[in-house]
């Protein structure tokens, strides 16, 4: 028996992707953004969660892809990163799955352009491939510039 | 024993027993007669010890013990009270409060505290601590604390009954019992040892007093003054019979020698040549202090209190605003559906919303006791590092103010009496010269007024020289010499203010060390305070500092910007004007307006921030007239929505550096506003 990962998985631009479900803390359909003026670009603003404000990333922008308008689907992640709470923006969030471990693979090199910082591994079930987000590193801001600077 | 758990419990009480010492300490020094401060003193150090003990912390046990050891010669008339000995304990209260802040900082409370433990000996066996190095310190012995009882002095009443019964032919002895280390029923040996000595004579005295014995207040051994007619060996015997007793030492008491030692006491202690004095003297000494001991100690009246982690009010806090914004939608339903019961629910609901609230936020006020508590030890300390007499007079410690308010003002509020203490009160005799008192005062206040608390530190020193002050501002490049002729005595004082500015001719230990006054005020208005100053040549300065009563709860003039929504801090704002477009003036590249024959620089906010642009621009402005210290500017928003009271609440760790925003807001519907920091929009 080999061990499992629990995954949140997520779809932006008809791919998938996967979150550690230890790392979620919940996913809220989408609410009033308010703009932080002069932030970076894929931070979106903050919303206000339950009390809490709360800085929104929009996953799309952070990888590069083209920006589409929210829709019915589109679902903020709320992940909890060194004590910070940030949300993720995503085109539709709906399965929880369990992975096995030993079918994650670390290149990622299959990804195309998707910037290979913000991936820790891919996993194929079936007939899926779920991409396993670095979280540290698509968060980060630093790492942002990097990629804007080759980008 | 798991004891991390009962750790914070440990801190936070070590600190009040500290903070009860010192303050009871500072009482005392004033009223060195009224011993039964010194009971309150020692109450706390003896709780202490026995918390450390507990908790494991060796070194503050051992320090607290040998300041309980002189606290209890102190008590019992053994030591007089001297400036040395105070200094001595001042000291060790200092150790003790920087071994439990180590610990509190996860340290494990240890420390080099040989040398006030060594003073500490020295006062424990009636020397002077000033004479350290002179003083060859000897072990303590049993032998030398037994020595050191017989020295034990007697009030009148004890001194005419051994006088008497020596008369009639009673000897006197004083007996030094010591039990052994591992006696565990100290109380019940001391009973079967009285019962002993009570059977063959009477116990005139005994040392530390009977009612502390019982209550097993004592360490192994304690001494006891009989008068009896059998011989001090039959005595001896009777009471080595006493299980547990590890050794008796008999001392047959030699009136004469009493009042001698009464004598070299006195001399060594005050240092003084009292060789005239005479043991009537230092009996009515002693009897007085005997009359002081016996007044009832008042107990402060202890209030019931609860202590809750500050998370933990904050979670509370938000879930309250989720439950207030709720509030909102449900009146708003409530209003649409137009139904006379649900009004009246929501109605009472609204009203205890809000008193819900109050409760809340009073949860989070302290008051500005747990800061002043520190400074008059603070203050005696400077003092007698300067060498000034200074009188730290405190009122209205009892203001509250929010605890993120509370935890902030602590160090500029240092700052300003360390500067009130250097630079203002003059050395006594400077003060006799100028035909002040001696004694300079501070008086630093605390009161509210409005929706502001007011903090003044008044002192009756020199006041500022306006003239030092100009020469310097002028020769550090802050005024130049054409506006330094058009300032104000107010606006020269505010120059102190200034960075990089200090009058200090000298570098002091005290001030001086590279941080000005600047950083005072920048802390004060970080706060969304202000500080003033007003000052009298040779009389004193006042400096008032204004502060909000909560750092939470803000006062904001919501706008709007397009569709956005923003905050501005009232405090900031001076007040606001609609202008008209062909009003605006181009002065380099820079749109001006002249707002009552000033010009004023115009900051279009939606140019700042990049908002969105989705309505068409209109003929008239609206403009919020913000300052940043002297300075004013414009800021041209689209439209005023109106002023309300809304809760700070930070961005996140995550958007540490956001572009003129100071926090964020949630509004009545749920959504965000953002507040704006006017500080870093004027340059």
């Amino acid at each position: 028996m080999s061990q499992e990962m629990k995954v949140i998985v997520f779809k932006i631009k008809d791919k998938e992707y996967a979150i550690p479900v230890d790392k979620v803390s919940g996913i809220e359909k989408l609410l009033h953004i308010t703009r932080v003026p002069k932030a970076v670009r894929f931070v979106k603003g903050v919303i206000n969660l339950r009390g809490v404000i709360t800085p929104i990333i929009d996953l799309r922008v952070r990888f590069g892809f083209e920006e589409v308008e929210y829709d019915d689907s589109t679902r903020i992640i709320i992940v909890i990163l060194d004590d910070m709470e940030v949300g993720l923006i995503v085109d539709s969030a709906n399965d929880v799955l369990d992975i096995p471990v030993n079918s994650i693979e670390p290149q990622p090199e299959v990804v195309g352009h998707l910037a290979s910082e913000y991936i820790s591994g891919v996993a194929k079930i079936d007939k899926r491939l779920l991409v396993l987000i670095n979280l540290e590193n698509a968060l980060s801001l630093e790492v942002t510039e990097n990629i804007l600077k080759e980008g | 024993m798991d004891m991390n758990q009962y750790l914070e419990v440990f801190i936070e009480e070590s600190k009040e027993h500290l903070q009860t010492a010192s303050e009871q300490l500072l009482v005392l020094e004033k009223n060195p007669e009224d011993l039964s401060i010194v009971n309150e003193i020692f109450r706390s150090a003896h709780t202490l010890k026995g918390m450390s003990a507990t908790m494991g912390y060796e070194d503050l046990a051992n320090l607290t013990h040998k300041m309980e050891n002189v606290l209890d010669a102190i008590r019992n008339s053994q030591i007089t009270l001297t400036p040395e000995v105070f200094d001595v304990i001042f000291l060790a209260v200092d150790d003790l409060e920087a071994m439990v802040m180590s610990i509190a900082e996860g340290g494990d409370g240890k420390r080099d505290v040989s040398k006030v433990v060594h003073q500490l000996d020295l006062i424990e066996k009636g020397e002077s601590p000033i004479s350290t190095s002179a003083v060859e310190v000897a072990a303590t012995s049993a032998v030398l604390d037994t020595e050191e009882m017989i020295e034990g002095e007697y009030d009148e009443f004890e001194w005419t009954v051994l006088q008497q019964s020596k008369e009639q032919g009673f000897n006197s002895f004083e007996i030094t019992i010591a039990l052994r280390a591992d006696c565990l029923l100290k109380a019940a040996r001391v009973f079967m040892v009285f019962e002993v000595l009570e059977k063959s004579g009477e116990v005139i005295k005994s040392q530390p007093p009977v009612e502390l014995l019982e209550e097993e207040q004592f360490d192994q051994q304690f001494t006891v003054t009989m008068i009896t007619k059998e011989s001090s060996e039959e005595l001896k015997n009777e009471i080595m019979k006493v299980s547990e007793v590890d050794n008796v030492v008999m001392h047959t008491l030699d009136l004469e020698g009493v009042r001698h030692a009464v004598n070299v006491k006195e001399d060594q202690i005050a240092g003084m040549d009292n060789e005239e004095q005479t043991a009537d003297n230092a009996i009515m000494l002693s009897s007085d202090v005997k009359e002081k001991k016996k007044q009832p100690s008042v107990k402060p009246a202890s209030s019931k209190t609860i202590r809750v982690n500050i998370e933990r009010l904050d979670i509370l806090m938000n879930l309250f605003e989720e439950l207030v914004i709720d509030r909102g939608r449900l009146d708003q339903i409530s209003n649409d559906l137009d139904n006379q019961e649900l009004h009246e629910t929501v109605e009472r609901m609204s009203r205890i919303t809000s008193d819900l609230q109050t409760i809340v936020l009073n949860m989070r006020m302290v008051p500005v006791e747990t800061v002043f508590n520190r400074f008059p030890k603070m203050v005696r300390q400077l003092a007698r590092d300067l060498n000034k007499k200074v009188e730290l007079e405190i009122t209205g410690a009892e203001t509250e103010l929010d605890r993120t308010v509370i935890d902030e003002i602590g160090d500029p509020l240092v700052h300003l009496l360390r500067n009130a203490m250097d630079h203002g009160i003059e050395t006594p005799e400077e003060r006799l010269a100028k035909g002040k008192t001696e004694e300079g005062k501070i008086h630093l206040k605390a009161y509210h007024s409005g929706n502001h608390v007011f903090i003044e530190i008044d002192d009756d020193g020199a006041g500022i020289n306006k003239e030092r002050v100009l020469n310097k501002a002028l020769s550090n490049g802050i005024v130049t010499r054409e506006t330094a002729g058009t300032l104000t005595d107010k606006q020269i004082y505010e120059l102190i203010f200034a960075s990089g500015f200090s009058t200090a001719e000298t570098i002091s230990d005290v001030s001086g060390r590279g941080v000005g006054l600047d950083v005072v005020k920048n802390t004060i208005e970080s706060l969304g305070g202000s500080v003033t100053i007003d000052s009298k040549e040779d009389e004193g300065s006042i400096f008032l500092i204004q502060l909000p009563l909560t750092l939470s709860i803000i006062s904001v003039m919501l706008v709007a910007i397009q569709n956005e929504k923003y905050a501005i801090p009232l405090s900031s704002i001076i007040e606001t004007a609609i202008i008209k477009k062909e009003d605006i003036l181009n002065a380099h590249n820079q749109q001006v307006i002249d707002f009552r024959g000033k010009v004023l620089p115009l900051l279009f906010l939606k140019d700042i921030f990049e908002v969105p642009i989705s309505q068409a621009e209109e003929e008239f402005l609206s403009v919020v007239i913000v300052r940043k210290g002297d300075k004013l500017a414009g800021l041209v928003v689209d439209s005023f929505i109106g002023q309300l009271e809304v809760v700070l609440k930070s961005l996140g760790n995550y958007l540490t550096s956001a572009f003129a925003i100071s926090g964020a807001t949630i509004l009545g519907d749920g959504q965000v506003a953002l507040i704006i920091d006017c500080n870093t929009l004027i340059h």
